[in-house]
């Protein structure tokens, strides 16, 4: 607000109420209020309600013991000695595995079909065209319960799993693959693994600087291949190849040893990647077209072949198009991925505000447990996704 | 996701907004009877208990719990609003006053008794969990399941009873827990899992509903107690004690011999017991809030708990059930209920 200091101002009562900066301090301290008391008074009632029809309440039941079991679980868990908390924790690692992999997994799908609908290949183009029209317009979870029996119909049960290269079986209790086992000295190994990924960081940064300075270009790829790759196993050769495997073996009703992909997870894994990576195409594909066609005619008047324009002038133009919508779609797939529920992946939903939900009768707690736990992995991928995105976005000088 | 969170967030609104649905006038039963129906919990289909006939008319033993009670208050077992339930839902859905009762194969243990703001009035049918295994496999019994994958419902009693199986006898295996019953039984079809595990009396039911149903056998062992009863809300006695009674008028009814085909000419009956079942001595329905010849509307619309069984899960039916546990307490059975008087 401005005041002309030439008129007198009058203070006093009749002037404050007149002033619109204080009215609209008033009004919005009048909704505030309105708001919380709102809150306040279904909290309350909730609270009473409750205890009026001696249904339980508080977080008690966070350390009572689950009795249930969970088939995929990242850290031990067990019917015997675990508590429900510790069943929060199994279904909420679950549900981030399944959305950290479908983020990565449908991010690449997803440019691969966005590019490829652009591209001058007319067989190409159209076959992107399809899958994005079909996917998007099917509801995702009919595409969940195809995929679910599309992996599960056509295996062989446990005695007849498909033999796979390198010791894996196959069948439609999942996918065995050998579980590795670290002899002494297999620790190195892993060393070598982290650090030639952060020598391969710093080499990256370091030719970047010097192609800035001198203009000269290293082989970035060829080196980050070595350093990740072959310097590991050298170290396996050198310490006298110290992994061993446990092969998967039947035994009984299905097979023991190896780790085991369920068909549960893969499916759901297949469902969101497929299904999400059809919208991320269409937002790839806008961002794209959203580069002005001037810009890849002066990188090839430049002398820029396809491959390098795309990847040095176009895409870095339309990544500030595309990080917004793109952030939505990751959110999306985490969202989505509650409806595991449905094909009996043991994800948040599922275990939390399934079994727990049912088994404490706790809805309210259990519930907004759950939806405080989605509202902070959907705050917290934003807050990443802007911070990359501010780093994207347009400098203006 | 929907069904669940919307499931679960109605029910969290009604307590939530719901201020005191219940106290504010006399009790359940006089707000039914002002509606002039009743909303009675059922499963969401299970052959024989809680399912829809080839009409679209709710039948089963469970049901016919609904119909008896309509019946005694409306003297018509129609005025009944079916909502099908599915295990998860079932006691959000009570709480929240969306039904009046639960009747939908719900095992009464303590913990539900007590913690979860509800009662249970009775037991309709006395059940334990079974395993079915595919004949292929070569098992005779349960204790050979070790290292077996077992589909199973979320949400019940059975995942529990399941886990503490396999614990007590030291065997391994792998749960696959699915929200609805239709998806645990695809599931096991499919062969993703070796056994399929509910209450054995869900295990005939369910069986129906498989493409080779002869190819499938239920292993002998019942693991567990299920005593399946209706739910009511706590908080409201009277309500319950019609619940209640209504079980054991059709027990009782039975037990006396007074079936849906011989009832009116029972009201001739000199049996004091039989009189004071009818109506025709005393005021025992007016004690609870009906009239008094509400056990003589049960039997006269539904029948006495034998026809209403023979009918849903026995012989007259595709389930063939033995009564076993569920005969009367006079037949070696369970079944029992305290005398009218």
């Amino acid at each position: 607000m401005t005041t002309i200091p030439s008129e007198p101002v009058e203070t006093g009562k009749a002037s404050l109420l007149y002033d619109p900066k204080i009215r609209g301090y008033f009004y919005q301290f009048a909704v505030l209020g309105i708001v919380a008391f709102l809150f306040y008074s279904a909290a309350s009632n909730a609270i009473e309600n409750l205890r009026a029809q001696n249904i339980a309440s508080g977080l008690g039941f966070w350390n009572n013991a689950a009795g249930f079991d969970v088939n995929q679980k990242l850290i031990p868990f067990s019917a015997s000695g675990s508590t429900y908390g510790q069943a929060f924790y199994v279904g909420l690692l679950n549900t981030l595995l399944v959305a950290s992999i479908g983020i990565v997994l449908s991010t690449f799908l997803g440019f691969f079909v966005g590019v490829s609908r652009l591209s001058s290949n007319w067989v190409l183009s159209k076959l992107a065209m399809i899958y994005v029209e079909v996917i998007r317009n099917l509801p995702l979870l009919l595409q969940l319960f195809f995929w679910y029996n599309a992996v599960l119909k056509p295996l062989p049960n446990p005695r007849q799993s498909i033999d796979l290269p390198g010791g894996a079986l196959l069948n439609n209790r999942g996918l065995y693959i050998p579980d590795p086992q670290l002899g002494p000295g297999g620790s190195l190994i892993i060393w070598a693994f982290v650090l030639g990924l952060v020598a391969t960081i710093a080499f990256r940064f370091w030719a970047r600087k010097q192609q800035a300075a001198t203009g000269r270009q290293y082989p970035v790829g060829w080196v980050a291949l070595g350093l990740i790759l072959v310097l590991p196993f050298f170290v396996y050769l050198v310490t006298g190849r110290p992994v061993s495997f446990i092969y998967p073996e039947l035994a009984g009703f299905n097979l023991r040893g190896g780790i085991q992909i369920f068909p549960e997870f893969v499916a759901l894994l297949l469902g969101l990647t497929t299904y999400t990576a059809g919208f991320i195409a269409e937002v790839v594909r806008a961002g794209i077209l959203a580069v002005s066609k001037g810009q890849t005619e002066a990188a090839n008047a430049l002398g820029l072949r396809a491959g390098p324009t795309l990847k040095l002038v176009v895409i870095p133009q339309a990544m500030r198009v595309i990080i917004p919508p793109l952030t939505s779609n990751y959110l999306n797939l985490t969202k989505n991925s509650s409806l595991a529920v449905a094909i009996g992946y043991p994800d948040l939903v599922q275990v939390f505000t399934g079994t727990v939900l049912n088994q404490t009768g706790q809805a309210v707690e259990v519930v907004a447990i759950t939806m405080a736990v989605y509202l902070t992995i959907s705050l917290v991928t934003s807050f990443f996704m802007n911070i990359y995105n501010k780093r994207m976005a347009l400098v203006e000088r | 996701m929907n069904t669940i969170f919307g499931a679960a967030l109605a029910a969290t609104a009604a307590i939530v907004c719901a201020g005191g649905a219940q106290a504010q006038t006399g009790g359940l039963l006089a707000q039914i009877k002002s509606k002039g129906v009743l909303t009675c919990g059922v499963g969401p289909g299970l052959a024989g208990f809680g399912i829809p006939d080839a009409q679209g008319n709710w039948t089963g033993l469970d049901v016919d719990l609904c119909k008896a009670i309509s019946a005694a208050i409306f003297n018509d077992p129609n005025k009944v609003k079916y909502i099908p339930l599915s295990s998860k839902d079932r006691f959000t859905a009570l709480q929240s006053g969306e039904v009046d009762l639960l009747s939908r194969n719900t095992t009464w243990t303590m913990s539900r008794d007590t913690s979860l703001g509800l009662n249970f009035a009775g037991v309709n049918y006395y059940d334990g969990q079974g395993f079915m295994v595919n004949k292929k496999l070569n098992i005779t019994s349960a204790l050979k399941l070790g290292g077996a994958s077992v589909c199973t419902q979320q949400g019940t009693t059975t995942e529990l009873n399941l886990a503490d199986f396999f614990r007590a006898n030291n065997m391994k295996y792998e749960v696959v827990a699915f929200a609805s019953s239709d998806e645990t039984i695809k599931a096991y079809e499919s062969g993703r899992c070796d056994a399929f595990t509910t209450d054995a009396s869900g295990l005939y039911a369910e069986r129906l509903k498989l493409a080779n149903a002869a190819d499938h056998i239920v292993l002998p062992e019942i693991i567990s107690k299920e005593p399946l009863g209706p739910v009511v809300r706590h908080g409201d006695d009277n309500w319950l004690d019609v619940v209640k009674w209504t079980h054991n008028a059709m027990l009782n009814a039975e037990e006396l011999g007074v079936t849906k085909a011989n009832v009116d000419s029972m009201l001739k009956s000199d049996n004091p017991e039989i009189k004071r079942l009818v109506g025709t001595e005393g005021k025992f329905g007016e004690a609870i809030g009906l009239t008094n010849d509400w056990a003589y509307r049960i039997i006269k619309h539904v029948g006495n708990y034998g026809e209403s069984f023979e009918k849903n899960v026995g012989a007259g039916s595709l389930l063939k059930i033995a009564r076993g546990q569920n005969a009367l307490w006079t037949k070696g059975g369970l079944q029992y209920a305290p005398p009218i008087r």
